[in-house]
C-alpha cells in the first residue's frame, strides 16, 4: 500500500515537473527553478503567473473529474458514465458558446455562462429524473441527461451555424477545453468551491460500496438510499459543472481514471476516491503539459492528449480482461 | 418475537386490490419460519413492508419491538440480515471484501474496520464453509459458492434475524441441501430466520412454521401439516396436488398430472 501512494506521488511530482519546466516559451531548467524562487528573475512571470497556477488548476480539475466520475459509476452502476452525463456537458456548451455569440464583453461572461448552463441542464435533468414520489432513478436520471444533453446541443449547433467565422473558432476551442485560461484568480475560486462536493463525496465512500451492490441490498446493509442519492448526484454534479466553468470539458480523465484505478486496487471507494483523485490529477497535469509541447508554437487542446494517450491504456487493459 | 407484522396491509400506487392485505406474522429468535405461496400470492411485498422497504397503507412491523419505520437503516442491519433474491454488483469485489461490506452498518463513514470486525467477516465465512474462498473474485464463484457467500455478509452484520428471499432457488439438490442444513444449524443457535420460499417440500421439512399466502391473504399458517393440506393447496395453486407423509412425519406435495387421481392424505 504504501508503495503504492509512493508511486502515485512519484507521478504526481513528475506531472507537476513537466507541466512547470515544459512550455510554449521554451525556458531553461535553470530559468524556471531562479523564476520559481525569486519573483524578479526574467521567467518569473511565466513561471509564477501561468505555469504554476495552470498545474495547480489541473491537478484539482483533473482530480475533481476523477473523483465525480467514479461517484456516478457506483451510483448509476454503469461503467460508462463519466461527469458529464447529467446534461452538465450540454448544458455548459450552451451557455458558452450563447456567450460567444451574444459577445458578451467581459471576461469572465463565458465561464459565468457556461456555469449557469450547466446548473440549468442540472436541474431539468434532475426534475425529470424524480418519480412521482420523489424518488431519484438513475435510469431515468441517464436518460434525462441523454437528451437535455442533445436538445442543448441542438441550439448550440443552431447557435454556431448562425455566428461569424471568429465566433465559430472560439466557441469550437473553447468546447474543446483545455487549461489554456489558468490564472490565479479562476484557480481560488475553484478551490474555494470544490472541497464541499468532495468532502461529501469522500464521506460518502462507504455508501458508494453498497450502491454498487443495488439499491435494495444497499437499504439492507444500512444505507440511507434516496438520501445518498440525491447528496452523491448533486456534489458530483456541481463539482463538474464548476471545472467545466473553469476550463471546458476535458474529456477521458472522469471516465477512465476510475476503472484505472479498480484494476489496480478494487473497487472499495475509501481508497478508490483518494487515489482517483491524485491519478487523475497527475494524469491531466502530465497530459497538459504534453499538449504544450508536441506541437510548439500550436497547443493541442489537452482533451485530445488525454484521448490519444488514455484511449489506446484502456484498450488494452479491455483486452487484458477480456483475455483472462 | 424479533420480527413482527400486525395486520399489514400495503396497496401499490393504483393498484385495485392491495398486494398484502391484513397480514400478521412473527418470528422468534431460534425459529425457521418459511413464507410461501403462488406467484405474485404477496410474499416479496409483505417481507418489504416487514422491514420498513415500503410503507404499509395499513398495519405496523415491529424489529425487536420498535417500529421499523422510527428505524435508522443501519440500526435495522445490525438487527436483520437480508439476502435478497437476485444480487448483481456492478464492480466485481473479492469475497473477503464483499462479505465485510456486513460490517458496514457497525461501523461509522470514515472509521476503518476494527479487529472485531474482521472477527465477525472470518466468523462468517468459517461458518459458511467460505473461508477458502476468501481471495476469490466474487464473479468467478459458482451458484452455491455465491449463495453461501451472501449468506456470509448477512451473517457478519451479526444479526438477530436472516431474512432470505428464495435462497434455494438457482440450487441444485446438494447445494440446496447443504444451504438448508446451514441455516436450520444457525436457527438451531438462535438466530430467528424467515425465508422465501417456492420449494414446499424442503420447508416442510425444515420450517418450524409455514405462512401460505395467497392474493395478499393468509391461507394458512401453522406447522407444516396444517398449513400443506390437498384441499388449500389445490385451490391456492390453482393445479390438483396430493400431499403424502415422508418417514419423518413432515407432508410431501406432489402436484398432478391431468387425470391423475391423488393418494395422498
Amino acid at each position: 500500500m504504501s508503495r503504492r501512494w509512493g508511486l502515485l506521488v512519484l507521478l504526481t511530482a513528475l506531472a507537476a515537473a513537466a507541466g512547470l519546466f515544459l512550455g510554449a516559451e521554451p525556458l531553461p531548467a535553470g530559468a524556471v527553478w531562479r523564476g520559481l524562487v525569486d519573483p524578479a528573475a526574467p521567467g518569473a512571470l511565466i513561471v509564477r503567473d501561468l505555469r504554476l497556477p495552470r498545474v495547480l488548476l489541473g491537478f484539482v480539475i483533473g482530480g475533481s473529474l476523477a473523483v465525480s466520475g467514479a461517484s456516478l459509476q457506483a451510483l448509476l452502476r454503469n461503467p460508462l458514465a463519466d461527469p458529464y452525463l447529467l446534461g452538465l456537458s450540454g448544458g455548459a456548451g450552451l451557455g458558452a458558446v450563447g456567450a460567444i455569440a451574444l459577445r458578451l464583453p467581459v471576461a469572465w461572461a463565458v465561464p459565468a455562462a457556461a456555469f449557469a448552463g450547466a446548473l440549468a441542464a442540472l436541474g431539468l435533468v434532475y426534475a425529470l429524473g424524480r418519480s412521482a414520489s420523489g424518488r431519484l432513478d438513475p435510469r431515468v436520471l441517464l436518460l434525462a441527461g441523454v437528451v437535455t444533453s442533445s436538445f442543448a446541443a441542438a441550439v448550440m449547433s443552431a447557435l454556431m451555424v448562425l455566428s461569424d467565422a471568429a465566433e465559430l473558432r472560439n466557441a469550437f476551442l473553447w468546447l474543446l477545453g483545455g487549461l489554456g485560461r489558468a490564472a490565479w484568480g479562476p484557480l481560488g475560486l475553484f478551490l474555494l468551491w470544490a472541497p464541499l462536493p468532495l468532502a461529501v463525496l469522500f464521506l460518502s465512500s462507504r455508501s458508494l460500496d453498497l450502491l454498487a451492490l443495488g439499491e435494495e441490498t444497499a437499504g439492507y446493509l444500512g444505507a440511507e438510499v434516496e438520501r445518498v442519492k440525491r447528496r452523491v448526484v448533486l456534489s458530483a454534479a456541481l463539482l463538474t459543472a464548476a471545472a467545466v466553468a473553469v476550463c471546458g470539458m476535458i474529456g477521458f480523465v472522469g471516465l477512465v481514471v476510475p476503472h484505472l484505478v479498480r484494476r489496480l486496487l478494487g473497487p472499495l471507494h475509501a481508497r478508490l476516491l483518494p487515489v482517483s483523485f491524485v491519478l487523475g490529477g497527475a494524469l491531466l497535469v502530465g497530459a497538459d503539459a504534453l499538449a504544450r509541447v508536441v506541437a510548439r508554437p500550436v497547443e493541442l487542446p489537452v482533451g485530445v492528449v488525454t484521448a490519444l494517450v488514455g484511449v489506446p491504456v484502456f484498450a488494452f487493459l479491455l483486452r487484458r480482461e477480456a483475455g483472462r | 418475537m424479533i420480527l413482527e407484522g400486525r395486520e399489514l396491509t400495503v396497496r401499490y400506487p393504483g393498484a385495485g386490490r392491495p398486494a398484502v392485505d391484513g397480514v400478521s406474522l412473527g418470528v422468534a429468535a431460534g425459529e425457521l419460519v418459511a413464507l410461501v405461496g403462488p406467484n405474485g400470492s404477496g410474499k416479496s411485498t409483505l417481507v418489504r413492508a416487514l422491514l420498513g422497504a415500503i410503507r404499509p397503507e395499513r398495519g405496523e412491523a415491529t424489529v425487536a419491538g420498535r417500529p421499523v419505520a422510527t428505524l435508522a437503516r443501519a440500526e435495522l442491519a445490525r438487527q436483520v440480515g437480508v439476502v435478497v433474491q437476485r444480487e448483481e454488483p456492478a464492480f466485481v469485489l473479492r469475497v473477503a471484501e464483499f462479505v465485510e461490506l456486513g460490517r458496514y452498518p457497525h461501523l461509522g463513514a470514515l472509521t476503518p474496520p476494527g479487529a472485531d470486525d474482521r472477527r465477525a467477516v472470518q466468523e462468517a465465512l468459517q461458518r459458511t464453509d467460505a473461508w477458502d474462498l476468501r481471495d476469490r473474485p466474487i464473479d468467478t464463484l459458482s451458484g452455491g459458492e455465491w449463495q453461501r457467500v451472501r449468506l456470509a455478509r448477512a451473517l457478519a452484520q451479526r444479526p438477530r434475524l436472516l431474512v432470505l428471499d428464495e435462497p434455494t432457488a438457482a440450487l441444485d439438490v446438494r447445494h440446496a441441501m447443504e444451504l438448508l442444513e446451514l441455516v436450520r444449524g444457525l436457527t438451531a443457535e438462535g438466530l430467528g430466520t424467515l425465508m422465501i420460499t417456492h420449494e414446499l417440500n424442503l420447508a416442510a421439512r425444515y420450517a418450524e412454521r409455514m405462512v401460505l399466502l395467497d392474493q395478499g391473504r393468509v391461507a394458512a399458517q401453522g406447522r407444516p401439516t396444517e398449513v400443506l393440506t390437498q384441499p388449500v393447496l389445490t385451490r391456492v395453486f390453482g393445479w390438483p396436488v396430493a400431499v403424502t407423509t415422508w418417514c419423518d412425519g413432515s407432508p410431501q406435495v406432489v402436484p398432478l398430472k391431468p387425470g391423475e387421481v391423488g393418494t395422498g392424505n
